[in-house]
């Protein structure tokens, strides 16, 4: 599907392990050309090849937007997940042909910022390696906060602190070292621009506390891809294309549209973009609404669906599609 | 073979002309007998030969000419080029992106060597060879906008995309149909079309910010706009409105061929890759009307338009002074047979 963006014919060029959970991959471009240039926080769709199925993972790119030479992203295995992270890192090795999209930032740094303040937590650093680069060339003002379960799970921790030293601060769960957040966000100077990337639960956690503590919602940005969720099989009618597909239990509505040869467009493929926004025809049933895009509004209407991490349980569900 | 640069002035004795293939490439704006606005967007792809869509950014006859006028206008007034302290790695963005469009269209008029941060950049018809450092703005006589948007045909605002919409912190405004940059600047995309009429009403707007902000890298989109200049006069700006506002009483049956001219903006959207903005050329056409109505079709084809376009769509263009004198003088020349689909002349 190539509505959202135009796509590169990339080859795996390196695999590296990183540590137990964390396995860093580099792309360059098949035909030897430089990859197009990208601003800090900014994601490529992987197309994975697994047997019959195709299986499209946005990741963040994670090396300095000064060098194109090279694309790097960064999984976090997921064992229990949909196989998407587990593909990658038993089936991806260097030398392999892949196709990867156009750079997309959902995730852009506030160029007006006097500093930019990062929380990150866990796999959530990966943006922030990449926008760290973008300021650091730049001379920006920025500070990293970042949360790890342990010292050997803390992915590039040991990279950023020697690259910047101070304006890194780490944070171990098995230590119990936590943020002061409320410190923290109170002692800012004007103009600070704050960044969060990482677990649901901690971007919540951040919001909620900058909110309280009068931080302006436009000063507060976060990356928040909500990875599909598994659920009960559903059947649903395509009224447009006039089909009627099943989405497995494993599978996204998306990816069950798709697979059905219907290419809605997309981008983020993780609630937060709203490309694929779907009008709902009809209903008898329950939404699950997993977005960050639609309004509350909106989905107590039952009007509208995002197919890329949405579900339905109940009997029918017709689709503008 | 190069392009032939014409001589010619956009102000006081008006020598502005087009060549008899610059008319054929014209871009006329009207696909159908009539106008209404839409969201007339479409993919910014290369089209025909001999088009202006041939090159993504388009150089013509006029070009040596129109940035001599712009030089001019930036000596009177030089808040016409504006860029807020954010908007500088957008700026080398889109230094970058003209300075490789036009080497690439151009290779006769225009060459881009890089050797990593190192740049030379070769404008042959301007007399310029520089080189300087990428991303080093001490390097350069201006900052990276100002610098190569005196090289380059059109208007150029830079756009931040933040807070989902889309600012107005940075332009190169001196070609513009009646609207100011020193205004605007800092505005928000409903900001600063609040001026508008009827287009808010249909929700052109919403639906124009939802997709310009989802513009991606390597997918440039495009739209035309239009509307109607006395005298071919590039700079129409409010700041200067005591030099052309009078002009549009001055329409006569006898010199609405020379004075009335079509003018069509190419505006094409750009995701930047550095900044995350988007760049917004908006380039203008002129075409008188002797000029225009050698193509049968275009007449016959404009004269409806004009004579039915609602009454805001005239008043927001301006063209209610002569608007009752140019239909009489096109109608002449409509002898109501139906016209071919397409833009194109016959």
């Amino acid at each position: 599907m190539s509505t959202g963006t135009t796509k590169l014919d990339v080859v795996v060029s390196d695999v590296v392990p990183v540590n137990d959970l964390v396995t860093r991959f580099h792309f360059r471009r098949r035909d030897g050309e430089l990859l197009p240039t990208f601003s800090g926080g900014a994601h490529v769709v992987v197309e994975m090849r697994d047997g019959e199925r195709t299986r499209l993972n946005p990741y963040s790119l994670m090396g300095s937007p000064l060098d194109t030479r090279e694309y790097t992203i960064s999984v976090r295995r997921d064992d229990v997940g949909r196989g998407g992270s587990l593909f990658m890192h038993r089936h991806v090795k260097p030398g392999l042909e892949m196709v990867i999209s156009y750079p997309v930032n959902l995730f852009s740094l506030d160029l007006r910022a006097k500093k930019h303040l990062m929380l990150a937590g866990g796999i959530g650093i990966t943006p922030f390696m990449a926008q760290t680069a973008q300021l650091a060339g730049e001379g920006g003002n920025f500070e990293l906060h970042y949360t790890c379960r342990t010292a050997s799970l803390g992915t590039y921790a040991d990279v950023l602190r020697e690259r910047y030293d101070r304006r890194v601060r780490l944070y171990h769960d098995d230590r119990d070292e936590r943020i002061d957040l409320d410190r923290l966000l109170s002692t800012q100077p004007l103009g600070t621009h704050l960044y969060v990337c990482g677990p649901a639960g901690m971007i919540n956690w951040v919001r909620d506390r900058a909110a309280a503590l009068g931080w302006p919602s436009e000063a507060v940005h976060f990356e928040h891809f909500a990875a599909p969720q598994p659920g009960l099989p559903f059947d649903v009618t395509l009224a447009v294309s006039g089909k009627t597909i099943r989405v497995g239990s494993q599978q996204s509505l998306l990816e069950a549209i798709e697979a059905a040869g219907v290419d809605p467009p997309y981008l983020c493929r993780g609630g937060v973009c709203g490309q694929c926004e779907t009008n709902v025809i009809s209903y008898d049933g329950k939404f699950i609404h997993n977005d960050h895009w639609l309004s509350e509004e909106d989905h107590r209407s039952g009007c509208k669906i995002m197919p890329c991490v949405s579900r339905f349980e109940g009997k029918s569900l017709v689709l503008e599609r | 073979m190069g392009i032939t640069f014409r001589k010619e002035t956009f102000r006081d004795d008006f020598t502005f002309r087009n060549s008899p293939e610059h008319i054929r490439r014209f871009p006329f704006p009207f696909h159908e007998d009539s106008y209404m606005y839409a969201v007339n967007i479409e993919p910014h792809v290369v089209g025909p030969k001999g088009s202006v869509l041939e090159n993504l950014i388009d150089v013509d006859e006029h070009y040596v000419a129109e940035m001599q006028d712009r030089a001019l206008v930036l000596a009177e007034d030089p808040l016409r080029c504006q860029s807020l302290p954010h908007m500088t790695l957008a700026g080398w963005d889109l230094l970058e992106l003209l300075m490789e469009q036009q080497a690439l269209g151009y290779p006769e008029h225009f060459t881009l060597t890089r050797d990593g941060d190192r740049w030379r950049w070769i404008n042959r018809p301007l007399g310029i060879d520089d080189t300087f450092t990428f991303g080093d703005t001490s390097t350069l006589p201006y900052g990276p906008m100002e610098y190569i948007t005196r090289q380059s045909q059109g208007d150029f605002c830079i756009l931040d995309q933040r807070d989902g919409n889309l600012w107005m912190d940075a332009g190169m405004v001196t070609t513009q149909a009646d609207w100011s940059l020193d205004f605007d600047i800092g505005m928000n995309f409903f900001e600063w079309h609040a001026p508008v009429p009827l287009a808010h009403e249909k929700g052109i707007f919403t639906r124009a910010l939802k997709f310009l902000t989802n513009i991606q890298q390597g997918k440039p989109a495009r739209r035309l706009n239009w509307t109607m200049t006395i005298n071919p006069r590039l700079d129409t700006s409010p700041e200067n409105y005591h030099k052309w506002g009078p002009d549009r009483a001055t329409v006569t049956p006898e010199n609405v061929g020379d004075k009335v001219h079509l003018r069509v903006e190419l505006q094409s959207f750009w995701r930047l890759p550095r900044s995350n903005g988007i760049v917004f050329p908006i380039r203008c056409y002129l075409i008188k009307m002797d000029e225009l109505v050698t193509q049968p079709k275009w007449a016959r084809r404009l004269h409806r338009v004009i004579r039915d376009l609602p009454e805001e769509l005239a008043t927001y263009k301006g063209l209610t002074r002569y608007r009752s004198t140019l239909v009489e003088w096109l109608s002449k020349l409509d002898d109501g047979s139906p016209t071919s689909p397409g833009f194109g002349p016959d």
